[in-house]
């Protein structure tokens, strides 16, 4: 860790010019990766702007229906909210599904979104990484890649976004609501994270300046034909190798609108729009659920040590559709998959 | 036999347990001195090849910097190799931290800073810049099989192979059932939750007090004072308290020394502790391969047994651990051959690791046990039956004791095993294949030699001491009950010294030997106690016990009274107060017998039950039951017994199911290492685990009767799990750990 100045924001307008006027700063709210990735010296601001204190913490129904949910507000008053249970339950099984109490508690949901990836060499200082070193390579290719992508990866990152919160909230249409120097806007969620492109360091769309003030859910059709499935190395406390948020509206026993976002398999959630629609108006069934995952999956691409995410994906996918056809989500205190 | 015991034999909550739950208990970091330094060491980020260059002047000037010590300004330290080993070294040249330029290993210290706070040495550390030559390392023990040799120098004469008995190669294409398979296990590390820490308390006088994480004071204390020609009178070492250690903590770390080098250098008091990183760095359970071939007769008997193992060790020692020579006694048989090798990598020494080689040999042996059952078409724990061993054919001995025939009743009809039918893939339940898999366990019964003082005073109190180490095993408390037990006292009532180097001399805390031979030494000494109170209640005028013999009397209630008439006697106070005593004090040195060990040999036995879960469509595996059931001798504490055996069935399903340091062989070095990516078991992997002791006297293992559980809990654990994913899925993964991903992609055997 180097040495850094310490600032505490009490307004948002604060913490904005700070971040604006400072290249070098980063925003402080659990802090439960970013102190990490500072004692690893992955990264070394010159400036933390503390913005516990923003009154970004709370929970509100707007009139459409709508949820909005405060930058602030813990991973644990979110999956614990009454009305998120009721009415996004999948956000609240997602969560459920990461990370430990303690962490939950401290975590926050803007600062979720904004967690950093998990690759090895990411962490490793003494690595090539164009993550962290942009134009110095990248040491997972060929490496220790057991948890890298097969979606949507390139020869400059194969890193994976490790959230599960955030492929929830990629299959709810979340919307990412922003301020910086130029005002406030909106984002779409699935517009929030990047692929790698050619700058694996962005991991997002945040522009200079801009920070996170909370995300609106809209409302859903789904009852209970949604889930949310993760399959990991050990039964908890580990990322996701492939994780998988399903919805469907049904009627009559034909798909509506069907949702798939997927964790663990790429540079940012997962989700195909265009391949989820061709599926409109399809029975339900065995069939169609294995249909879905090979679309989904076309192009999916393994790195050696990761080729097994393919078909684990595929199998989680058809689980997690039958699981979400049945209206039978996954119950994340059950350690066995449903 | 021994008498029934009031305090012994009864499950009995640690003594120091109110000092560790309320963090009263200190461990060897959490000693502080207003106006002590810490330091900080630096890892080299290559496996192999040399420092070019090291340039720390940033660091030097970083604020509250100190010094920074690298190759090139280390102080001066013993020259000769023999100075550098300690009590359990190896044959080879043992690691001299900073001594040259020259990297044998990824994470070998290449500098260590020394400042006024844990933070300005850690920051100052990410300022040091290394230039390196890196050679292309050899990390891949799979690449370096051609390399393997038969280590020219044993650790020990247990760990060569016996010589091939009868013509097991012959008997092996003769047989009309026989099995053949290859097993690969990845390196495991450690990761006791304690990491290695040290604290040097440096007085004017030049004493220093050493606080150090370690399994043996009096090892890290000879350490010192050879490497840096101290006199051992004017250094004491102390492991109060130790944070789990799984034999990681057996031979001095380079955090000891540094934080030694410094404190003289200095003349400061100063303490290093590593990160949690370094603690992959070093002592570590080797990567291994091994080929087990089985055959047997129509009826099952065991006919052939070949077992051939190589697993890793370093460039610069020749780690050695007993991997394959259980395969030569743990069953009937009489043609037997044992290959046992090991390849040099550029890695850190491996080291023991909670029951080093059998964790090992025995998962492969025990898996191959359960192929040749399928082979065979008899059920897995009726061909254990069927060649059980009645004596050690290896040795030649018969045994102290081996109840394993109690294990397999008791742990089966516990488990509920006579239900089980022996196709796979028999028994389903939604969306999870349920098995039912078994296996044996099997680990020395060793005393090594130890001494101890115990000191009875007037008032009834008792003092034990003795240099022993308590790991976490429960040593204060068995210590504690064995001596209340020998004075008839309650608990409270004695005081347990231990862990210090000026304590009556014990070897290293490892091997589950420590319960047999320092609580072999107190009860000796007790009873030297009670000889000696004897001999001064003879002297008295008048004295009720004046003929009595010292096999004939006890202490009951506060009196030394006739075993057989309690009536008959007097106060132990009277005694002292009349012969002018304030107290007795006696010592006692034990060590195995050696008349009995020429004709005897000693293990610990179990029989380990698994029922898994395995969706098979996601390749996810749940241990839902594990029965242990063991035969160990004497218990001294049920409680405190079953939590070494709990402890030794989650690491074991760790070592099956989760456990696995991944290198990059192209760098040659270790990525997961922390305990976030480095997984063992979670809360959530861990369900009804249930231990069963059975009654196993032995009068000759050890003089109270005792075997030692600190490693045969994890012993079988691993291959009782895999043969519980085969009968589930009908797949047989010789690979471990057995991650999801083997599931998904190993075709069905049957």
């Amino acid at each position: 860790m180097r040495p850094f100045s310490f600032n505490r924001a009490e307004t948002v307008k604060e913490a904005i010019a700070a971040l604006a006027q400072n290249p070098d700063a980063k925003l402080l709210a659990g802090g439960t990766n970013l102190i990490d990735l500072m004692k690893y010296e992955v990264t070394h601001p010159g400036m933390i702007i503390d913005i516990n204190r923003l009154p970004l913490k709370e929970i509100t129904d707007l009139p459409d229906g709508a949820l909005r949910i405060g930058a602030l507000a813990s991973n644990s008053a979110v999956a614990y909210d009454e009305r998120v249970k009721a009415r996004f339950p999948l956000l609240s099984s997602a969560i459920l599904a990461g990370a430990s109490p303690q962490l939950r508690n401290a975590a926050t949901t803007g600062g979720n979104l904004l967690q950093r990836t998990r690759c090895y060499y990411f962490y490793d200082t003494a690595a090539p990484c164009n993550k962290r070193a942009p134009g110095s390579g990248c040491s997972a290719i060929g490496g220790v890649n057991r948890i890298h992508a097969i979606l949507g990866a390139n020869p400059a990152c194969i890193a994976v976004h490790p959230s599960d919160m955030c492929v929830a909230l990629a299959a709810l249409d979340t919307v990412v609501e922003v301020e910086g120097p130029q005002g406030a806007r909106e984002i779409a969620f699935l517009d929030f994270h990047r692929l790698a492109g050619d700058e694996p360091q962005r991991d997002n769309t945040l522009q200079t300046g801009e920070i996170i003030t909370g995300l609106r859910l809209p409302p859903n059709p789904f009852g209970q034909n949604h889930t949310y499935l993760k399959i990991r190395d050990r039964l908890s406390y580990a990322f996701a190798l492939v994780s998988v948020a399903a919805a469907i509206e049904i009627d009559k026993g034909r798909i509506i609108d069907l949702r798939v976002a997927l964790g663990g398999v790429a540079h940012k959630p997962w989700r195909d729009t265009l391949a989820e629609r061709e599926f409109a108006d399809r029975a339900i069934g065995e069939s169609t659920f294995r249909e879905i995952a090979e679309r989904l999956l076309i192009g999916a691409k393994g790195q050696g040590q990761n080729d097994f995410k393919i078909s684990l994906a595929r199998n989680a996918i058809i689980r997690a559709l039958r699981q979400a056809a049945a209206g039978t989500p996954q119950d994340q205190t059950v350690k066995a998959i449903q | 036999m021994l008498n029934p015991s009031k305090v012994v034999g009864v499950p009995t909550a640690r003594i120091d347990g109110p000092l560790k739950v309320s963090g009263c208990a200190p461990y060897a970091a959490e000693h502080y001195e207003p106006f002590m330094l810490f330091g900080y060491v630096l890892p080299a980020t290559i496996a192999t090849g040399r420092i070019l260059a090291i340039d720390a002047t940033d660091a030097e000037r970083f604020g509250g910097v100190i010094k920074v010590y690298t190759h090139e300004n280390r102080p001066d330290t013993a020259w000769r190799d023999s100075k550098w080993k300690d009590e359990v070294a190896l044959p080879g040249h043992p690691l001299r931290p900073l001594e040259s330029d020259r990297i044998l290993f990824d994470g070998q210290p290449v500098a260590f800073v020394v400042a006024e706070t844990f933070e300005a040495a850690r920051d100052a550390a990410a300022l040091i810049k290394i230039h390196y030559a890196a050679a292309r390392p050899h990390t891949d023990l799979r690449n370096e099989l051609s390399n393997r040799y038969a280590p020219p120098v044993p650790r020990m004469k247990q760990l060569v192979p016996p010589p091939p008995r009868g013509d097991a190669e012959k008997a092996f294409k003769e047989a009309p059932h026989r099995i053949s398979s290859d097993y690969e296990m990845s390196g495991e590390y450690h990761n006791p939750m304690e990491l290695f820490a040290t604290t040097v308390l440096w007085k004017k006088d030049g004493e220093l007090t050493i606080h150090d994480k370690t399994q043996g004071s009096q090892n890290s204390h000879e350490y010192i004072c050879q490497v840096f020609g101290l006199d051992p009178d004017k250094v004491v070492v102390k492991n109060a308290f130790v944070g789990g250690a799984f034999g990681q903590a057996l031979r001095p770390k380079h955090q000891l020394f540094f934080a030694v080098m410094a404190s003289l250098d200095l003349k400061r008091s100063i303490k290093a502790e590593m990160s949690r990183r370094e603690m992959f760095y070093l002592t570590w359970r080797p990567s291994s391969f091994q080929t087990v071939s089985l055959a047997a007769d129509e009826e099952g008997r065991l006919t052939a047994v070949m077992h051939d193992a190589v697993h890793a060790t370093s460039r610069y020692e020749d780690y050695q651990e007993n991997v394959a020579n259980w395969s030569a006694l743990a069953y009937k048989c009489d043609n037997v051959k044992i290959s046992y090798e090991i390849a040099k990598l550029d890695v850190s020494t491996p080291g023991d690791m909670r029951a080093p080689g059998a964790a090992t040999g025995v998962t492969a042996l025990e898996t191959a046990m359960d192929e040749l059952a399928y082979v065979c078409g008899i059920d897995p724990l009726e061909l254990r039956v069927k060649n059980f061993a009645h004596r050690d054919q290896m040795q030649d001995k018969e045994f102290t004791s081996k109840a394993l025939h109690a294990c397999f009743r008791e742990g089966a009809a516990r488990f509920g095993w006579s239900r089980r039918s022996l196709e796979p893939r028999s028994m389903r339940e939604g969306h999870e294949l349920i098995g039912w898999g078994m296996a044996s366990g099997i680990w020395e019964a060793t005393m090594s030699p130890a001494e101890a003082n115990v000191r009875l005073s007037g008032d009834g109190k008792v003092t034990v001491s003795a240099a022993a180490s308590d790991i976490g095993t429960g040593t204060y408390t068995i210590l504690a009950q064995l001596s209340a037990d020998a004075f008839d006292i309650p608990l409270r009532d004695v005081t347990v010294r231990i862990a210090e180097s000026t304590l009556p001399k014990t070897g290293v805390q490892g091997g589950s030997w420590t319960a047999a031979s320092t609580g072999s030494a107190v009860q000796a000494a007790s009873k030297a106690v009670i000889a000696t109170l004897l001999k001064h209640a003879q002297k008295l005028e008048t004295s009720p016990l004046a003929k009595a013999k010292v096999e004939q009397v006890e202490i009951a209630d506060g009196r030394l009274v006739l075993e057989a008439n309690h009536q008959i006697g007097m106060p132990v106070s009277e005694i002292m107060e009349r012969a002018g005593l304030s107290g007795i004090e006696e010592h006692a040195k034990v060590g195995p017998d050696m008349m009995t060990m020429r004709k005897f040999a000693a293990y610990t036995h179990s029989a380990v039950f698994v029922e898994v879960r395995v969706d098979v469509e996601l390749g996810v595996v749940r241990v839902t039951r594990v029965v242990s059931a063991i035969a160990a001798g004497r218990i001294l504490n049920p409680k405190t017994a079953r939590s070494q055996i709990l402890g030794g069935v989650v690491m074991g399903i760790g070592s099956a199911l989760h456990e696995e340091g991944m290198v990059d062989h192209r760098t040659g070095r270790i990525m997961n290492h922390n305990i976030a990516e480095y997984h063992v078991p979670a809360h959530a992997d861990i369900e009804d685990i249930d231990v069963i002791f059975v009654d196993e006297d032995d009068d000759k293992a050890s003089p109270i009767g005792v075997k030692g559980l600190g490693e045969i809990g994890i012993v079988g654990v691993a291959a009782a799990v895999s043969n519980a994913i085969f009968h589930a899925t009908g797949k047989r993964i010789r690979s471990f750990p057995i991650t999801l991903d083997k599931i998904l992609t190993e075709r069905t055997d049957q």
